[in-house]
């Protein structure tokens, strides 16, 4: 039964994104006195409930192994530790389709619920842009990727998770991706609203920008979560391999970074404003055009559950129907949607469109590497596109758009001029030359990009910075507080892209059990090996000790080579320790007749760092929302008693 | 409304050039095959010496004699190899030379492979690190290759060879004549 319920949940949830979709576009042609909202919030928030109900039963499904449900059965199995049947409820493609409805219902019913400063006419028009989105999508999980399919007879047995997936990554990557992912159809729907009541202005981006930013967030704690959840689960070591699905989640992050820092020019400046609406088209379209080339198997990839060509000419059709929709819009309203004010190029709103244009270069680079084999095939030739591309046309734009990042919160609003920058820029300036020749003495031949990377991101990271020099920091607004560390985070990020590009030391070597081999700074010795097991799986685990210069304390590595029983399928458990300045990373193989064990090593330099400023720029972004949330309510608390004082002074609104 | 201005309909013509792309590549039958970039060129040259004491191994000038050949790539560990030993030893019998390269082998388990699978083989080259293989623009075995008589790749059939593969073998063949 608990499979039933969750199918009519989710027919019910359909049934309310089409109300949705009536009663919003109804109340969105009412004249402004007469918009009465409550019901199709209501109902919004009803569609939110139901899918998430839909999405708990199917979890409850995979919880109990109800292996009479298909996807359970082709997807789970009783012996599983319980976090993977939990978790294996969207490691699959119905599964995470399924999370994608749930998300896409719950953010409407949360703009329902809590959106309050956008125009009635705008809200109700944005919930049924949001309800017809989420329409086409249940049909495509109702008539195309049912969850909930029984099987008769019910097997015995489930076919088991892929081992890969196999982790606790599995747990937080996927949802917190999706928020984000999916979330940012948020921005969509509110462009697609703003366009058709015509009403983009301060107001609009200053409703919008809460949102995109949460969506933002989640967004940017997926990819970074995810770039660590491969480089240990894969083995291989890499933090990034320019897969089509990490194309797919970085497009939508690239779109959403400029849209938020457009968004402020037009909440700011009133500047911006058919660019802005254009941005918030084309990040939630990166999403499903991703979603697309994942699920329809024109593009092979490590996250591709289901090739299903039928699946993807469903998906094709609901991206022609809302993106050409969306577009087909924007060209016939945008026109009519008054420009904004102007302003001086060089000013901090000129620095926020370079910024634009740069991550849309960014963007562009990496779409047209991503759809580049799609080409060539049409024209005859099968070709793949690798880091190489990706790294050269993306990496020095990228370091560009850094080293603007740090110039632009320096700069005035409306006008400055160049040498009152140069003077505020004097020391960052001085300290990414120091480093420079640093990185030159010390790594002459890491590369170009590694090394014009290690010069920037101390520099970039003192730029950061600087807005808090010579400020009261307990009366900094927190929002203020969120860019820089959003800032010092990329800054961060890059320092240790660069350093372990540049300083990466690796070792590959056979060694029988008593050898010891040389890493980096470290003497490893390959002290045994042991069969080892858990719960379903078996494995050979080398039992490593590394000491640093070959005299420091002892640390133990412990990799295994693992078997899982269901599927039965062979992985690779790398064994990490982590520095003070950077992580020993480690494989083993499998032996050869004489006994000798291939073993992988890695000395990753900084490594960390990557990540740690993944978590700065989201732990940023969290300030900055909750900076924004506070004021709003300080506002609306300031309102009630005098009108007026809200009135934000020209200089005030800083990044959000 | 005001005038129409082209440059707003740019992304949506970009986006509907792009779903037309999507449309084609999904209207297209799924093919995971990737074929050898030498197809339509000579063979590398290569020397690769006998792996059986009872017949010659395989150069490259051996396959430019004015006849066309089959090169076969098979290996005694590999299974689908045993399912393709009758129809190559089929394409034999219709009278065209077949050369086969042994992948990583040792003569004594190639040998006991022929005895038990059958031997279709003129000549037997010994590719111990894969280098020919690789240069041929072979991924794996068994795969086999419609060599013409100058010595140009003409066809090249990836995974076993089944019987109803074999008059498509046998028009490449004869087409390479």
């Amino acid at each position: 039964m608990i499979a039933e319920g969750g199918l009519a949940a989710l027919w019910l949830a359909a049934a309310m994104s089409l109300l949705q979709l009536y009663l919003g576009a109804a109340a969105a042609r009412a004249s402004a006195e007469a918009i009465d909202l409550r019901p199709v919030c209501v109902v919004a928030v009803a569609q939110g409930t139901l899918a998430a109900i839909a999405f708990g039963l199917l979890i409850l499904c995979f919880l109990r192994t109800d292996l009479s449900v298909a996807l359970v059965a082709a997807n789970s199995h009783s012996a599983k530790p319980w976090l993977y049947k939990f978790a294996g409820a969207w490691g699959n493609h119905e599964g995470s389709m399924l999370l994608w409805v749930t998300v896409m219902a719950v953010a409407g019913a949360a703009v329902a619920l809590f959106e309050r400063r956008l125009a009635t006419r705008t809200l109700s028009a944005t919930l049924a842009a949001q309800a017809a989105i989420g329409l086409g999508f249940y049909g495509f999980l109702l008539f195309a990727s049912n969850p909930f399919n029984r099987l008769n007879p019910a097997p015995v047995e489930g076919n088991g998770l892929n081992p890969l997936l196999q982790d606790p990554g599995l747990a937080f990557h996927p949802p917190t991706l999706y928020f984000g992912y999916v979330g940012i159809s948020i921005a969509f729907s509110f462009a697609v609203g703003a366009l058709l009541t015509r009403d983009v202005g301060p107001v609009f981006a200053r409703a919008m920008r809460p949102w995109v930013l949460a969506a933002w967030i989640f967004l940017t704690i997926g990819i970074t979560a995810g770039s660590y959840w491969a480089y240990y689960e894969l083995g291989w070591g890499g933090w990034w391999f320019w897969d089509p699905v990490e194309n797919a989640s970085l497009m939508p992050w690239l779109a959403a970074t400029a849209l938020l820092h457009s968004v402020t020019v037009l909440a700011t400046r009133d500047g911006l404003r058919a660019w802005t609406i254009m941005l918030a088209v084309v990040a939630f379209s990166m999403s499903m055009i991703g979603t697309f080339l994942v699920r329809s198997g024109i593009l092979t990839s490590v996250h591709a559950f289901a090739v299903d060509p039928r699946r993807g000419a469903f998906i094709l059709g609901l991206l022609v129907i809302y993106i050409g929709g969306a577009l087909t819009l924007y060209a016939l309203r945008v026109s009519t949607v008054k420009e904004g004010s102007r302003f001086d190029l060089f000013s901090r709103e000129g620095a926020l469109v370079v910024n634009n244009l740069l991550l849309s270069v960014i963007l562009g680079v990496v779409f047209v590497g991503t759809l580049y084999p799609l080409i060539t095939e049409a024209l005859g030739a099968k070709i793949s596109v690798g880091p190489p591309y990706f790294n050269q046309a993306a990496g020095p734009v990228a370091l560009l758009l850094a080293a603007i990042m740090g110039m632009g919160p320096l700069m005035r609003w409306r006008r400055d001029s160049v040498r009152a920058l140069l003077n505020r820029y004097a020391v960052p300036i001085l300290i990414s030359a120091a480093s420079l020749l640093l990185a030159v003495l010390f790594a002459p031949d890491a590369g170009v990009l590694p090394l014009v990377g290690l010069a920037l991101a101390p520099g970039v990271a003192a730029a950061s910075v600087a807005p808090m020099w010579k400020r009261n920091l307990r009366r900094t607004p927190l929002f203020t507080w969120g860019m820089v560390i959003a800032h010092l985070g990329v800054a961060v990020s890059l320092g240790g892209m660069a350093a372990s590009t540049a300083f990466n030391k690796e070792t590959l070597t056979a060694l029988r059990p008593g050898q010891t081999t040389h890493v980096g700074p470290f003497e490893v010795r390959f002290e045994s090996v042991a069969p080892v097991a858990g719960p379903n799986w078996t494995a050979m685990e080398a039992r490593l000790t590394a000491r640093r210069n070959g005299t420091g304390a002892p640390v133990a590595l412990a990799p295994q080579s693992r078997m899982f029983s269901a599927p039965p399928t062979p992985t690779t458990e790398a064994s990490i320790r982590t520095f003070i300045d950077g992580q020993l990373y480690t494989n083993v193989g499998e032996s050869d007749e004489m006994g000798r064990w291939q073993i992988r090593l890695w000395w990753k330099p900084m490594v960390t760092l990557i990540w740690l400023g993944g978590a700065l720029i989201a732990f940023g972004g969290v300030l900055s929302l909750l900076g924004r949330v506070l004021r709003e309510r300080k506002a609306a608390g300031g309102r009630a008693r005098a009108p007026g004082a809200d009135a934000i002074p020209a200089g005030g609104e800083a990044l959000a | 409304m005001r005038k129409i201005r082209p440059i707003l309909w740019v992304p949506l013509l970009a986006f509907l050039g792009i779903a037309i792309a999507f449309a084609v590549q999904l209207a297209q039958p799924d093919d995971r095959a990737i074929h050898s970039a030498m197809v339509g060129k000579s063979v590398p040259v290569f020397a690769l010496p006998a792996a059986l004491p009872d017949r010659p191994g395989l150069a490259s000038t051996d396959l430019a004699n004015g006849q066309p050949h089959l090169v076969n790539i098979f290996a005694s560990w590999c299974i689908p190899c045993r399912a393709e030993a009758g129809p190559l030893a089929e394409l034999a019998r219709r009278g065209i030379p077949i050369d086969g390269i042994a992948v990583r082998d040792r003569p004594e388990d190639l040998a006991a492979f022929l005895a038990q699978y059958g031997d279709p083989f003129r000549t037997i080259g010994a590719d111990n690190d894969r280098r020919v293989q690789l240069t041929l623009g072979s991924a794996g075995v068994p795969e086999t290759f419609v060599v013409d008589g100058n010595g140009v790749i003409r066809h090249q059939h990836i995974g076993a060879i089944m019987e109803q593969d074999i008059p498509a073998i046998v028009a490449a063949w004869e087409a390479a004549r």
